[in-house]
């Protein structure tokens, strides 16, 4: 595991939190494998993995909704890993739709302010001061069935936001919604995480919500964490060859490593901490990295060619069969139709390589 | 088991048609002129075999004296007015009705906090409690008795009147109610998220009594009025259990007073069935639909 201490740009007014040497198990399954995390005061931490890496699991014993069998959870620095979950003041969007059918919007914001014994009227003025905080201060007496998906998880954040709860915990809210609403929702979260200054576990499997929103990313695999850095880092410096390979896409370059460095497609490139050091290496390259010149009489062809908007793919064959994706401008698409003979080259870039 | 087959049990084995379907289920379909001739003679049939035998007891109920100048039967409600004449068949009627209050109240304190503490903590245990609530169909109600008997005659014996109270049959009717209430509780259920709802009840500070209360109850009602009119449908039906073990429930009374007056027996029986119709329909129509709305979601806006 690789860990950089929490990010200096975190300075909201929440509580740090720490996962110390935390374990889990479900049967034979070893879901948390001593995952320990700092998270510093009002720091927004995205957990991003494949299903069943142990991400939600991690998110759930933070909530007290989960037990664990090893391990602290520490929150202000009080022991919370045995306090039960009504009484850690810990607000939780649920990825599926999780308000209280039988209450309005309004009602449901309200719920957790009526446990605590807050006034009816303070406690009304809360759940529409919340609900306007989330946009949504004209659906205060819609029922949940009158909503569409978003506006309830709308809701659900501006419920978990009411209590003034310590932590919050965002358990893939969005992965119920369509692209649009999904990237609206993802902004909002953020702006009002920021606004708040509460700090903040987000749990996705998505990588573009999880570099878009976290101060920091955790990558997990089999219940440990792999990397935690900001999100440049963990793109351009990855640690282990999964969290090459998991965030963003690669190309696997056969080359040879030899002094920190391989030769790959005719460049010499650095190899980045962590990499198999000599000997004949796969090379994980971005698509960003790899250039494309259309050149008469050159061995590599053009293969297919994706438009993306603002950008394109480009698969192209080398002649020793692999296959390499190169990410280019959409000008430069246009030259780049199949069949083209292309010169391909590397960015001389650090990558990480594996043995093989 | 019954002697009066239970009207609701036999149209809701499941407790699952007690809740409406939704209006537009099935709406600009056209069926065909024979599919449709099809299907209501076969509902005729099904409808004939079920209204049949209660007509015959309505004919049967409301005969009156012979009049001397036609000489032919008038129709008379004295035997619907003698109900009350008889205190043993009066006794029987609030016996029975007590005990299915306390068998309703009993099964839903047994069932929802450990439905839904199953459902939520323990789900790989759902068909473990399933089978164990299922289990009463399978055990004839003689063995129960024979396995029970023993334990009435100690109560009898050492709680005095308590103990010799026809509402002690609760506990049994609380067994017997199980394998149709489970099923209608877990038709709620289903409806529901209710691992998350509890979840979040939870993490908004309920405890496990708040959240089962304010949570989770109020989206399930539909279920636990079925499970309810079920329960009550199979408490006032229930005869052989009362009987083997001498408590004079309703069933019981009118299985005796059909030996001296077999007229307001059957009006018994008859106003029994009415009363559970009544009640289902008034379940079926008035239910709120807080299960359905769970379920639904508007469009999402353009």
């Amino acid at each position: 595991m690789t860990s950089t201490s929490p990010s200096p740009a975190a300075t909201g007014h929440g509580v740090a939190v720490v996962f110390e040497d935390m374990h889990r198990w479900y049967g034979p399954v070893h879901a948390l494998n001593g995952l320990s995390i700092d998270i510093a005061p009002g720091e927004l931490i995205a957990l991003l993995g494949p299903s069943g890496c142990g991400k939600t699991t991690a998110l759930r014993a933070l909530g007290g909704l989960d037990d664990v069998d090893a391990g602290r959870i520490l929150v202000g620095g009080r022991d919370m890993t045995h306090v039960p979950a009504n009484k850690r003041n810990m607000g939780i969007v649920f990825q599926a739709y999780s308000l209280f059918p039988n209450m309005t919007a309004r009602d449901n914001v309200a719920y957790g302010l009526r446990l605590r014994g807050v006034d009816g009227a303070a406690r009304k003025k809360k759940a529409e001061e919340t609900l306007e905080l989330v946009g949504l201060g004209a659906q205060a007496t819609r029922y949940p069935h009158q909503m569409s998906g978003g506006q309830q998880q709308r809701v659900a954040l501006a419920r978990a936001l009411a209590i003034e709860p310590s932590v919050l915990l965002l358990d893939e809210p969005l992965s119920a919604l369509d692209a649009k609403v999904r990237r609206q929702l993802r902004e909002e979260i953020r702006r009002i995480q920021i606004m708040v200054g509460i700090t903040t576990l987000f749990v996705t499997h998505d990588q573009e919500e999880a570099l878009a929103m976290g101060d920091r990313v955790g990558v997990m695999s089999a219940g440990r964490l792999e990397q935690i850095a900001p999100p440049a880092e963990l793109y351009d410096r990855p640690a282990t060859a999964f969290v090459a390979e998991f965030v963003g896409l690669t190309n696997r370059v056969k080359g040879v490593a030899s002094e920190g460095v391989v030769d790959i497609l005719g460049a010499r490139v650095p190899l980045l901490p962590g990499s198999a050091r000599s000997g004949p290496v796969t090379a994980l390259v971005r698509p960003e990295a790899v250039k494309l010149a259309p050149e008469v009489g050159a061995n590599a062809h053009v293969l297919a060619v994706s438009f993306l908007g603002s950008l394109g793919r480009v698969q192209v064959g080398l002649p020793n069969d692999t296959l390499v994706v190169a990410q280019v401008s959409a000008a430069d698409v246009e030259h780049l139709s199949p069949g083209t003979a292309v010169r391909v080259t590397v960015v001389p870039s650090p990558v990480f390589a594996i043995e093989g | 088991m019954s002697a009066t087959p239970s009207p609701i049990g036999a149209l809701a084995p499941e407790g699952g048609a007690l809740i409406a379907r939704p209006k537009s289920a099935g709406k600009g379909r056209k069926v065909p002129v024979s599919q449709r001739v099809t299907r209501i003679a076969i509902l005729a049939i099904v409808l004939g075999y079920l209204i049949l035998p209660l007509l015959a007891m309505l004919e049967f109920s409301t005969r009156g004296d012979v009049d001397p100048v036609t000489k032919q039967a008038t129709r008379s409600l004295q035997s619907y007015a003698a109900i009350f004449s008889y205190p043993n068949l009066v006794d029987g009627i609030v016996a029975s009705l007590q005990i299915a209050v306390l068998t309703v109240v009993g099964m839903l304190l047994l069932l929802v906090p450990t439905m839904v503490w199953t459902v939520v903590r323990v789900p790989r245990m759902r068909r473990a409690v399933e089978f164990l609530c299922l289990l009463p169909l399978a055990i004839p109600a003689i063995v129960i008795v024979v396995g029970i008997a023993p334990i009435y005659r100690w109560m009898g014996q050492s709680l005095g009147a308590v103990g010799g109270s026809p509402l002690t049959l609760a506990f049994i009717d609380i067994i017997l109610v199980l394998p149709y209430s489970y099923r209608a509780i877990d038709a709620g259920l289903r409806a529901i998220d209710t691992a998350t709802l509890s979840d979040a009840a939870r993490s908004l500070g309920a405890g496990w009594p708040r959240t089962i209360l304010q949570v989770i109850v109020p989206n399930i009602r539909g279920g636990i009025l079925s499970a309810s009119v079920l329960a009550i449908a199979l408490v006032l039906g229930e005869f052989t259990i009362s009987s083997l073990l001498s408590f004079n429930t309703v069933q019981v009374v009118i299985y005796l007073l059909g030996k001296r007056d077999p007229f307001v027996s059957v009006a018994v029986s008859l106003a029994a069935l009415v009363f559970a119709f009544v009640l289902l329909f008034v379940i079926s129509r008035f239910a709120p639909g807080a299960d359905r709305r769970a379920q639904q979601t508007a469009e999402e806006p353009a």
